[in-house]
């Protein structure tokens, strides 16, 4: 059985439509990549997978683990595994990062029925995961996001989304705004996570990020669709000749 | 272990007799409903006061007479009838809850998440014959109480009720009781001059640092709350202390109308911090069978270089209406407020502070934290007042209002009053909605909507919550999260 099964997925933002018919399937331990123009739908994608409000299924349907995940709220998908890293991280003034990282981390173990993570163990639990992100304490003592460089912002997703060790990562353009160092720390922090169970959905639009990060499919999402698929070799053809076949295919 | 035993049943077999005589004692100290001299005369002579107690009382009971209710703040509320209330009487045992069947099961699932147990809830819910049910939480407190007594009386602390203190302690409480707020203050305070019937007294001698906090936690488990509370509290030069009122139990009461005074002097280099957690019964959704609470509290800062600093957080009542005020008279007297405010359903409150800078070089800070929900309406209402000679003062506010949803309201009134021309006053005010963008980050994270709520207000209340005492402070985060329960989605 496939960790995430996606079937004709339609979906509407406003009643504007987004997604049109969208088929993807992950297996566990798989990378999928996926490549698009501007506004094509990825973020929607990622958001319509992670249950945020607003965001209308209007057809299709998507099984998660074999169960129907458009059933369950956002915060069950989470607990459940589904881990979003955000194309834009959000700030939470007056929330330190590692109040947030440990209420997180706790009502997911919580939901597993493991016992609560208290504030000294729960420090040296994460402490031991920043250190591979070059997350400082000063940043865990740091409001949530809250004046982080984007560089920050982005290997502050990492750290959650190894602290909360997902079945099922989507990660949205974390690469975007990174210097070449930080890439290299996000791309090992990620390959870190690979495993047999985890799937990977990763969002990008260069195919360098896939240089490090080294996807066993590669996808391109035009106008709410997959319109090609192929191995890793795509996103360097890709790269090459830019998206004009398949907006002028879909038009 | 067999001599802790043997106390227990001891306190066991008094709880029994107290019971017993509590009931005949109802008899014979009831007064009746209304309001008039006798009655003020009855509680002082219950209250085994001196005459000049009495004359005091008598005479605010006669000013308040000549007084109209006030009508400018915000929250209305149905017309009160004083002569239709008691001031002195134990309350009637019919209207109690016979169990905690009987109460409501609202209040109980609050009282469950704070993890308050069951004894403790008979008692905070007003079930009949809670206190002898719960005669070893009362054993416990009271212990705990007496040695915090005896370690204070070392140090020549005093700490006791106000009733004790009229009686022990009549040259402190001749000087400085109403010195702070005068019975002719405003017509809660006024009433409450007259009719008072509880509270506590604290006296700091000179250069003493009192080695605790002081709460008044104990005090309410071994008696009941009054409904017309007067507290008082007097740093000598130097000394230090800090005091909690209230604990995060929401509290119900047969009293409607609460209407406290409390009265804080500070002399030279001495320093008091005063935090509330204030939680009354807020009444249901629609506000019904909650308490209006009318308080007046003003700290003196009497001395140079002494400092006030209030911090409260208000998530009960039906309706509140209260301004911890400094008069900052010593020179380089600093005074400090700090405000959580969470109204949500029907909840109303008006509250602010006054900052009154008559010394040299006298330095104020508010920091002010609204949050509504649901269709609660909220006010802040400050005035900082410079007066001609002071010099050099200087004043910083900063208010900020969050809101849940699009049916409540916040609203700040600033009222700024500067007659010095060297006096530096700053204002700042904000107003921000929960983000769903914030929400969404939260639950995407695992956290349910209550728990994302609940953790971004306390991040909003942050710089206020800070100021608390450590366990308090871990407390009422927890009941920031209670209060909003229901306010999203
Ligand atoms: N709230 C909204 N209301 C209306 N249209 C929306 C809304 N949110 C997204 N859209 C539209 O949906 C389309 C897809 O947006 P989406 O963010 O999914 O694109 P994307 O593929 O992630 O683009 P990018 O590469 O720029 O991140 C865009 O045309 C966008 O304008
Ligand atoms: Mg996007």
């Amino acid at each position: 059985m496939a960790l995430l099964e996606i079937k004709n997925l339609h979906a509407t933002v406003d009643d504007k439509p987004i997604l049109n018919g969208l088929d993807l399937t992950i297996g566990g331990g798989e990378v999928h990549a996926i490549m698009g123009p501007n506004g094509s739908g990825k973020s929607t994608l990622s958001y319509v997978l992670s249950g945020r409000e607003g965001y209308v299924v209007t057809e299709g349907e998507v099984l998660f683990d074999g169960k129907n995940l458009l059933e369950m709220e956002a915060d069950e998908r989470a607990r459940e595994g589904v881990f979003l890293a955000f194309q834009y991280p959000v700030e939470i003034p007056g929330v330190t990062s590692i109040t947030f990282l440990r209420t997180a981390v706790n009502a997911v173990r919580k939901h597993h029925g493991e016992s609560p993570f208290d504030a000294m163990d729960f420090v040296k639990y994460i402490r031991e995961k920043a250190s591979g992100l070059n997350v400082s304490d000063d940043m865990l003592k740091r409001a949530v996001n809250t004046g982080f460089s984007g560089g920050e912002k982005k290997r502050m997703e990492i750290l959650q989304m190894s602290a909360l060790d997902p079945k099922l990562a989507i990660l949205d353009e974390t690469d975007s705004g990174l210097d070449i160092d930080a890439l290299k720390i996000v791309a090992d922090g990620v390959n870190a996570m690979r495993s047999d169970e985890r799937g990977l959905l990763v969002i990008t639009h260069y195919q360098r990020l896939l240089d490090y990060i080294v996807p066993d499919h590669v996808h391109v999402l035009a106008k709410g669709r997959i319109v090609k698929s192929g191995g890793k070799d795509l996103a360097v053809e890709l790269e090459k000749t830019g998206y004009a076949e398949f907006l002028e295919d879909a038009a | 272990m067999a001599a802790d035993a043997e106390a227990l049943e001891q306190v066991r077999t008094i709880g029994e007799q107290y019971k017993y005589g509590f009931v005949t004692d109802i008899e014979s100290e009831f007064a009746p409903k209304g309001l008039n001299e006798d009655i003020v005369r009855f509680i002082s002579k219950k209250k085994e006061e001196p005459e000049w107690m009495l004359e005091w009382r008598l005479k605010a009971y006669r000013h308040w007479l000549t007084m109209e209710e006030p009508k400018w703040q915000k929250p209305q509320y149905p017309a009160i009838d004083y002569q239709d209330s008691y001031y002195y009487a134990a309350p009637k045992s019919g209207d109690k809850p016979k169990s905690l069947d009987e109460v409501d099961p609202q209040l109980l699932e609050v009282y469950e998440k704070l993890g308050i147990p069951l004894r403790e809830q008979e008692v905070l819910a007003g079930v009949e014959g809670a206190p002898a049910i719960a005669v070893d939480a009362v054993f416990d407190s009271v212990s705990v109480a007496t040695t915090y007594k005896a370690k204070l009386e070392e140090q020549g602390i005093i700490f006791c009720s106000i009733s004790e203190a009229v009686r022990e302690h009549p040259e402190l409480v001749k000087q400085y009781l109403g010195s702070v707020v005068p019975y002719s203050d405003n017509y809660f305070a006024t009433l409450n001059s007259a009719v008072f019937t509880d509270g506590s007294f604290v006296y700091i001698p000179k250069g003493k640092r009192c080695p605790m906090e002081l709460s008044t936690y104990f005090r309410i488990n071994a008696e009941n709350t009054g409904q017309f509370e007067r507290t008082l509290i007097i740093a000598d030069e130097g000394s230090y202390v800090s005091y909690l009122e209230g604990c995060t139990a929401p509290q119900r009461d047969e009293n409607q109308l609460h209407a406290a005074v409390v009265e804080l002097v500070t002399l030279d280099d001495a320093e008091i911090k005063y935090s509330t957690v204030q939680n009354w019964y807020p009444g249901d959704e629609t506000g019904k069978g909650g308490i209006y609470n009318f308080v007046t509290k003003r700290a003196a800062c009497r001395g140079k270089n002494s400092k006030v600093s209030w911090t409260q957080v208000e998530t009960g009542s039906a309706i509140t209406w209260k301004y911890p005020s400094c008069i900052l008279q010593g020179d380089n007297s600093v005074g400090e407020f700090y405000s959580v405010a969470i109204t949500n359903n029907a909840q109303l409150a008006d509250t602010g502070t006054k900052m009154i800078h008559i010394g040299k070089n006298t330095r104020s800070r508010i920091i002010s934290k609204g949050i509504s929900a649901g269709n609660a309406d909220q006010t802040y209402r400050g005035l900082v007042r410079v007066q001609r000679g002071a010099n050099g003062a200087r004043n910083y506010t900063q208010c900020d209002s969050l809101l849940i949803g699009d049916k409540c309201g916040a609203h700040t009134v600033p009222y700024i009053e500067s007659q010095n021309p060297s006096a530096q006053v700053e204002h700042e005010a904000t107003t921000s909605r929960i983000g769903d963008d914030q929400l969404f980050y939260c639950r995407q994270r695992g956290m349910d909507e209550e728990e994302a709520v609940a953790l971004i207000v306390n991040g909003f209340c942050k710089e206020v919550m800070q100021t608390l005492p450590m366990e308090f402070a871990v407390e009422a985060q927890k009941l920031v999260g209670i209060s909003l329960e229901g306010s999203v989605g």
